[in-house]
């Protein structure tokens, strides 16, 4: 297991020395630095699990299988670009006088402490250190939701902490509860019954049925809160435009997916001992309101970055959706779309973030021309919308096209409100882009230093994957597929 | 069950629960800010004290390490914290106006009910001593939000805030005699920052906004209004 301890040190490391040295020149490569190793030593990780199966370590406290191994690459690996990204990112805001060397030390510690949060939820075998880490991925970025001292930041900032607060608030309630029905079941033994290992394994079956129902609905409002499903999503809008861009990007690729991993995690549990369809009716619920009602608000939208948050929530929702029905074949095809969502919308919002800095402005009316200032942020830009729309040859296309297989096999009559949902989802992104990538540019709009490899890399991936989905990833996804729907995909 | 059967210490128990709920009444209505941390504190003091006597009757050595936690962050450092800021931001005699107090007490009241209702299946479940309380740990949860709904201060949001962290501790001290203390130090940390980043919170607040009131924050919405353009918003900046 030295390997995951590298994946968690690594951040936690480079967060510590970062919040002395942040403000260096070289604070930004160490940054990248930081993020190389901790994609490095999580690959080999994921490898290691590949070859050998399910990891429990040593003192029960950290558990790697192949649902959690994947989205733990896939962290590190966003978490990375990301980080490559921010460095000239962050350079030119401060050229700006946007940020000060103060700041500038606080966004790259949190960064990594960011990254530190979210991997330790994903690997944390307690439940109840999967809601400290959770808590703990909000008290990191709230801060930096706020970096830019705006009025409309702190604004941001204060509704992102308050609601967040409060709906995991609930999820520490439902945690309690789990652990409650854990300790009473029948004829088992106290103690170490907040593992998931244990819970899973021994007494899901035991568990009383009231209570736990009970509690699948305090966490589904908790961790809901934080996937942002509708109508726990107010703080998502406000929280992805106001920040600085990186955050944007690590907020809406990887944080959601943490929130919604933990989500399923408790799902297993309490399909196992409930024997009923409650947990997924609750998500299919949920997630299809959150998949229209966030279609429906792109076409309202003035500010670029909420444009793209509220894409995310409709995202979210239709994974939600999908975990909910169950089944192989639509969890094979939530996993999917997990992966796709996240490397497409980190690269839209690092493209929107060189898009509001070449137009200055976050506005929509007054982004204009950009493939005709500098082709590059243009051509990102309207590629990765293309991707994440779902456009033929781009994976989220293969994803999307096998959840609504799954749902015409299982629920027929949903997929009308789906497909009216992708309709109203592809026409509020694409009224607003053709302007802004075609459109005249405005006078004396001049191209800016951009480093576009990031966006590169993952469209290529994503592409990669919609043309042939690589042998050791879907091997990968069906082994996950496995442990959460509990039947193969063959 | 009847009360007079059970033993003085979870007869005690009892009444120290009530008085905690009690606490989360008088902080629902009390305008003032001064008062209302004293409050919070008390009903900290109030829930260790609970916490205590679950220890005694339960044998639960560990529970004492939960009490200290409660007495170290509930009763000392965040009241602490937050009155020094309410005396630096100048707010500590500052009253807040609550539109319908009795409306307000009545909707509480009524949250009470439900959490009886609530509770039923776990109580049913529960054999500990400590089960009759359980109710009353999810009153105090639920009090605290209508708390965060109903005042429009930040500092009386913080404290409804802190007043639903008490009432989750109290609910895992009530119905399993705490979490594992791994999980209790997580959170303790978690809280501890939270109280440290929410001060920091009402500098900017105040400097950004000239107020603690929250209804002040209505900038970001979904109007089709333009949004105050961001150019304007950075010449405020220094």
């Amino acid at each position: 297991m030295i390997l995951l301890e590298i994946t968690l040190l690594a951040p936690l490391v480079g967060g510590l020395l970062l919040a002395f040295t942040g403000h260096r020149a070289f604070a930004g490569w160490l940054n990248v630095a930081t993020g190389g190793v901790t994609f490095a030593a999580s690959l080999a990780l994921a490898l290691d699990v590949f070859d050998h199966g399910a990891r429990l370590s040593a003192g029960k406290m950290f558990y790697i299988d192949a649902f959690n191994v994947y989205l733990v690459t896939l962290t590190a690996f966003v978490g990375m670009t990301t980080s490559i990204f921010s460095r000239p990112y962050m350079r030119h805001e401060v050229e700006r006088g946007r940020v000060t060397d103060r700041r500038m030390r606080l966004f790259h510690s949190m960064y990594q402490g960011f990254l530190f949060s979210m991997l330790l939820v994903l690997s944390t075998n307690n439940l109840g250190i999967m809601w400290v880490a959770i808590e703990l991925a909000t008290l990191t970025t709230v801060l930096l939701v706020s970096l830019y001292r705006t009025p409309e930041s702190i604004e941001a900032a204060w509704k992102y902490f308050v609601l967040c607060g409060v709906g995991i608030a609930q999820a520490l309630f439902g945690t309690v509860l789990i652990y409650f029905a854990a300790e009473n079941r029948p004829g088992g033994e106290r103690g170490d019954t907040l593992l998931w290992t244990v819970l899973h394994d021994t007494t899901a079956g035991g568990l009383d049925p009231a209570v736990v129902s009970l509690a699948f609905v305090f966490l589904l409002v908790g961790y809901g809160t934080k996937v942002g499903l509708v109508p726990l999503h107010n703080w998502l809008p406000d929280a992805h435009s106001e920040g600085p861009t990186p955050m944007s990007a690590v907020l809406s690729g990887l944080l959601l997916n943490v929130a919604l991993y933990a989500l399923v995690r408790i799902k297993m549990l309490v399909d196992a001992s409930l024997n009923t369809e409650l947990a997924g009716h609750l998500m299919m619920g949920f997630g299809l309101l959150s998949f229209v009602v966030a279609g429906l608000f792109m076409h309202r939208q003035h500010d670029i970055k909420r444009l793209y948050s509220y894409s995310s929530i409709e995202h979210m929702g239709l994974m939600t959706f999908a975990f909910g029905i169950g089944g192989p074949l639509a969890t094979f095809g939530a996993l999917l779309h997990m992966t796709m969502n996240s490397l497409t919308k980190s690269a839209i919002f690092v493209t929107v973030g060189y898009a509001s800095q070449l137009a200055g402005t976050q506005r929509i009316d007054q982004i204009r021309g950009l493939i005709r200032t500098q082709p590059a942020i243009g051509w990102g830009l309207l590629i990765g919308t293309m991707a994440i729309a779902g456009f033929p040859p781009f994976g989220v296309f293969i994803s999307e096209f096998l959840l609504l297989i799954a749902t015409m096999k299982s629920w027929p009559w949903l997929t009308i409100p789906l497909l009216f949902g992708f309709g109203v989802a592809f026409a509020g992104l694409f009224r607003h882009l053709q302007p802004m990538v075609f459109g005249e540019p405005p006078a004396g709009q001049k191209p800016i230093q951009a480093n576009i490899l990031p966006v590169a890399i993952h469209l290529a991936l994503v592409l990669w994957i919609g043309l042939s989905l690589p042998t050791f990833l879907s091997g990968w996804f069906e082994q996950a597929t496995l442990l959460i729907s509990g039947t193969s995909l063959r | 069950m009847e009360l007079t059967t059970l033993g003085l210490y979870n007869q005690a128990i009892i009444v120290f629960a009530a008085l905690v709920l009690f606490t989360s009444f008088v902080m629902l209505a009390q305008p003032r800010i001064q008062p209302l941390i004293y409050t919070f504190a008390w009903q900290g003091l109030l829930l260790a004290v609970v916490i205590v006597l679950a220890a005694i009757v339960s044998n639960h050595p560990h529970l004492y390490i939960s009490a200290a936690l409660t007495v170290v962050l509930k009763v000392g450092l965040i009241p602490w914290l937050l009155y020094r800021l309410s005396i630096r931001l100048n707010m500590n005699y500052e009253t807040e106006t609550i539109t319908h107090p009795s409306m307000l007490l009545l909707s509480g009241a009524g949250l009470v009910v439900f959490s009886y209702f609530i509770a039923a299946p776990i109580v049913h479940l529960s054999g500990l001593a400590t089960r009759n309380t359980i109710a009353v740990s999810i009153a105090v949860e639920l009090l605290g939000m209508l708390i965060m709904i109903a005042r429009k201060t930040a500092m009386a949001q913080v404290i409804g805030f802190m007043s639903i962290e008490n009432g989750l501790f109290f609910a895992a001290v009530v119905s399993t005699y705490g979490m594992p203390l791994i999980v209790e130090l997580g959170v303790a940390f978690d809280v501890m920052v939270a109280s440290i980043l929410f001060g920091v919170f009402f500098f900017h607040l105040r400097d950004s906004f000239d107020s603690l009131d929250v209804s002040h924050l209505n900038r970001l919405s979904e109007t089709d209004e333009a949004m105050p353009l961001p150019e304007a918003a950075e010449v405020k900046q220094p």
